[in-house]
């Protein structure tokens, strides 16, 4: 027998221990159709054709964030045969809130009251029984840390679903509004399922406009609820949402009242408030913060990353089995393209996807005891003021920091962004901060060019900051990220020891769905590109080249360099640097070194420092920096972002707004200095004019969207 | 009129009323944030904003834009 069921609950109320400890590694993660949110179901462990899904962590059910719409989506359309439903005993009141709207649903419910050794450790009693009459189902008690209770719960849901009877829901509201949802359960009976009935009312006295447009109810319908719900909001003195809130909330704390024994004094210190008086004091917080953004950045990119992203790529990849292998089939006399294809074009292909990992997982296992400790929350509290500036979360900083490093596993590490926007901003402007790889390009130039000067880079670093913040000015403001505003209105979750399990779970979804989803975009884009570099026409024969010069790569750099030439660098050599430079940055360098006839340069490029700066003049070069800085980000990060993003049309909009911003910004900066320096005012200054006016007017004009919220409460001050 | 942005570190006050509409005061209110509800302000971040409220038992983190919508007695 086929069951399903759901799993939901607050975040942070132990859900996902729980989900884990239920399914086990029989797990399929997904996203939900056509949302970034995503979505988690596993077959229940000893318990044949039991589906677990587990839906995204939220507070209410309401239409307004996207994880409730997908959730309640999923409660009234697929009708699951349970929902068993996690509450958080130490933080009871606000779990049950969620609570009763779920039973309004009119679907099995179970309650399972999470964390019940913390209720008894603080001395505190909860009545199940009581509790279970007053909300009108099943309520029992479990610890999933302990992984005491979570199986009996789990089998409690199925037998409930078996042998479920409707029966009349509690009551909640008070007579007049009980009245009025009477009235307009008679008037929809028949249009919705009949389970749902109570659910579908109340959404309707709250105007919810998602109901109202699915039920589209005609107008003399609809102005008759009108009359009654008005009654009501003139009789309370309070709009029909907010009737609904507070009578709720009313509700619990009177269940709550009766069934709850609380020791503690109201508002009294616990360990975690405790914790907090240090970690997120006026004085300590930003030193601590810190401090533990510094172990982080040291641990996964400075010595452990680094060892283990060196060790992978040069010595696993590198020499042992790119090495061996090519030396096996040359030994076997196999054809040189094939040769090629295996070792140069596939198998390194792979290895730029495999290679990232072990430093990927590192930080991911860092990420995860963060966030299931509850740090990661105090991040977004201290960091908030400075990045909403913005249009980023306070989390946005954990992205940015890992992105001077590696811009892989920076885009990754937005995840812990649970805003939708806040998130894709963050994925659009992460990889504008100089990586690890960008490095060689800036010693390239500076010392070819700018007699080694280390202001170069520190410029690098400036532009990179400054492209982060002028972006997120001007893309919050663009109908793009227009929408509901986002309140920052979020919990600042207890302490505690994070969970081994949940931590090598979350380290290794995460790990994997880069190897899966990104991977196969970085593995595809090495071979094409493999290939434009090895193969070329030479004396009207198509063939393998040695000379980068004669590949088709390069005849493509000869077609598109005059785009760049408005830039300064309009030869072709740096138009096929670019190019190589997206399998990985560092390549920019090798190729200049290739095109001007050496076979191996130095990690700077030194050798090629006078050929260059023949070339290139001080402000091409800087410009030629900018752009590859700021371009889009080398194959491995854009597989990152087609992950993140997990939308086609986001991608592509991410990836066209990275290397159109390079092209103005490198423009504006080669044209101005030819101003400045004496060029004449040509129409390239013209242009470039315009364009800095424009940016000033994106960055300056009113939001596109306006934040419809705000203004209403400002009016009545 | 008296907002919880006014209120000071370390004191309990009494909500009296909200402003505003739509989702931020959906999801102020969805958060415990109602009519008569107490709620002491636990301190402010480093920066000066946001602010750590305590109700119903737990802690919450509001912005002061958002914290000027709740009135308090």
């Amino acid at each position: 027998m086929e069951l399903k069921i759901a799993l939901a609950g607050n975040p942070n109320c132990g859900k996902t221990t729980l989900f884990n400890d239920l399914t086990g590694s029989n797990q399929y993660v997904g996203n939900w159709p056509g949302v970034t949110v995503e979505k988690k179901e596993g077959k229940l462990k000893k318990h044949k054709g039991v589906t677990i899904q587990d839906l995204p962590g939220i507070y209410s059910l309401s239409p307004y964030t996207l994880e409730e719409v997908v959730a309640r989506g999923y409660l009234v359309n697929e009708k699951p045969d349970a929902i068993l439903n996690i509450v958080d005993g130490t933080n009871i009141e606000r779990n049950l809130y969620l609570t009763t709207q779920l039973i309004e649903l009119g679907l099995p419910v179970v309650v399972a009251v999470n964390m019940i050794d913390l209720v008894r450790k603080n001395g505190d009693k909860i009545d199940l029984a009581k509790l279970g009459a007053a909300l009108g189902c099943e309520v029992v008690e479990m610890s999933a840390l302990k992984g005491e209770g979570g199986m009996a719960a789990a089998e409690r849901a199925i037998a409930v679903a078996q042998q479920y009877q409707h029966q009349e829901l509690p009551h909640v509201f008070t007579g007049s509004v009980e009245h009025a949802l009477a009235h307009i359960e008679e008037s929809i009976s028949g249009r919705v399922d009949a389970r749902n009935l109570r659910w579908y009312a109340i959404k309707l006295f709250e105007r919810d406009a998602k109901v109202e447009e699915e039920l589209a109810l005609d107008e003399s319908l609809k102005q008759h609820l009108q009359a009654h719900i008005a009654d009501c909001e003139t009789e309370l003195d309070d709009d029909a949402e907010s009737i609904i809130t507070n009578q709720r909330y009313a509700y619990i704390s009177k269940v709550v009242d009766s069934a709850v024994k609380k020791k503690a004094a109201k508002h009294s210190l616990s360990t975690s408030d405790k914790i907090d008086r240090f970690v997120t004091n006026r004085i300590l917080a930003l030193p601590i913060f810190v401090g533990v953004m510094w172990l982080v950045y040291t641990i996964a990119i400075g010595t452990l990353g680094d060892f283990l992203t060196g060790w992978t790529n040069d010595t696993l990849f590198g020499e042992m089995i790119l090495g061996s292998l090519r030396d096996w089939m040359v030994g076997a006399e196999m054809a040189p393209w094939l040769v090629g294809l295996v070792v140069d074009g596939i198998v390194a292909g792979v290895g730029a996807v495999i290679g990232f990992v072990p430093q990927m997982l590192v930080l991911f296992l860092m990420l995860s005891m963060l966030e299931d400790c509850g740090y990661m929350a105090r991040v977004a509290f201290i960091m908030d003021r400075i990045f909403r500036k913005v249009g980023l979360s306070g989390k946005s900083f954990i992205p940015m920091l890992v992105a001077s490093g590696c811009g892989v596993p920076g885009v990754m590490a937005s995840r812990t962004i649970e805003n939708d926007r806040d998130r894709k901003m963050t994925i659009m402007t992460t990889c504008f901060i100089p990586c690890g790889a960008k490095m060689p390009i800036i010693a390239l130039f500076a010392g070819a060019l700018f007699g080694g000067s280390g202001w170069v880079a520190v410029s690098a670093y400036f532009i990179g900051v400054a492209a982060v913040i002028v972006s997120g000015i001007m893309l919050k403001k663009t109908k793009l990220f227009a929408g509901d505003p986002a309140p920052f209105v979020m919990e600042l979750p207890a302490y505690h020891v994070p969970s081994a399990s949940n931590v090598l779970h979350a380290t290794w979804e995460r790990g994997w769905s880069f190897i899966k989803r990104a991977g196969t975009v970085i593995l595809a884009s090495s071979v094409i590109l493999w290939f434009l570099q090895s193969f070329g026409v030479v004396d009207g024969v198509f063939g393998m080249v040695d000379d980068n010069n004669t590949s088709l790569l390069a005849s493509i750099g000869r077609v598109v360099a005059p785009i760049f030439a408005p830039l300064g660098f309009g030869g072709w050599q740096a138009a096929v640097a670019t190019f190589t430079g997206l399998i990985a940055k560092e390549n920019v360098v090798g190729t200049f070194g290739v095109l001007y006839g050496f076979a191996e340069v130095a990690e700077d490029g030194a050798e090629i420092w006078s050929l260059l700066a023949a070339d290139f003049t001080r402000l091409s070069a800087y410009s030629f920096m900018v752009f590859n800085l700021l371009c889009a980000p080398c194959f491995a990060a854009m597989g990152a972002i087609k992950r993140e993003m997990n939308s086609p049309r986001w991608t592509f909009i991410a990836i066209g707004y990275m290397c159109g911003f390079a092209y103005v910004i490198s423009l504006i900066v080669y044209q101005l200095g030819l101003l400045f320096t004496g060029g004449g005012f040509g129409i390239g200054a013209v242009v470039a004019v315009a364009l800095v006016a424009l940016l000033c007017w994106l960055l300056a004009r009113k939001p596109q969207h306006e934040l419809a919220a705000r203004t209403g409460a400002k009016l009545k001050d | 009129m008296k907002t919880l942005k006014d209120a000071k570190v370390g004191e309990t006050v009494t909500v009296r009323r909200l402003y505003g509409e739509g989702p931020v005061k959906r999801r102020i209110m969805d958060m415990g944030i109602t009519r008569g509800v107490a709620v002491q302000v636990r301190k402010v971040a480093p920066l000066g904003d946001p602010m750590e409220l305590n109700l119903r038992g737990y802690e919450l983190s509001v912005r002061k834009a958002d914290a000027e919508m709740i009135e308090i007695e």
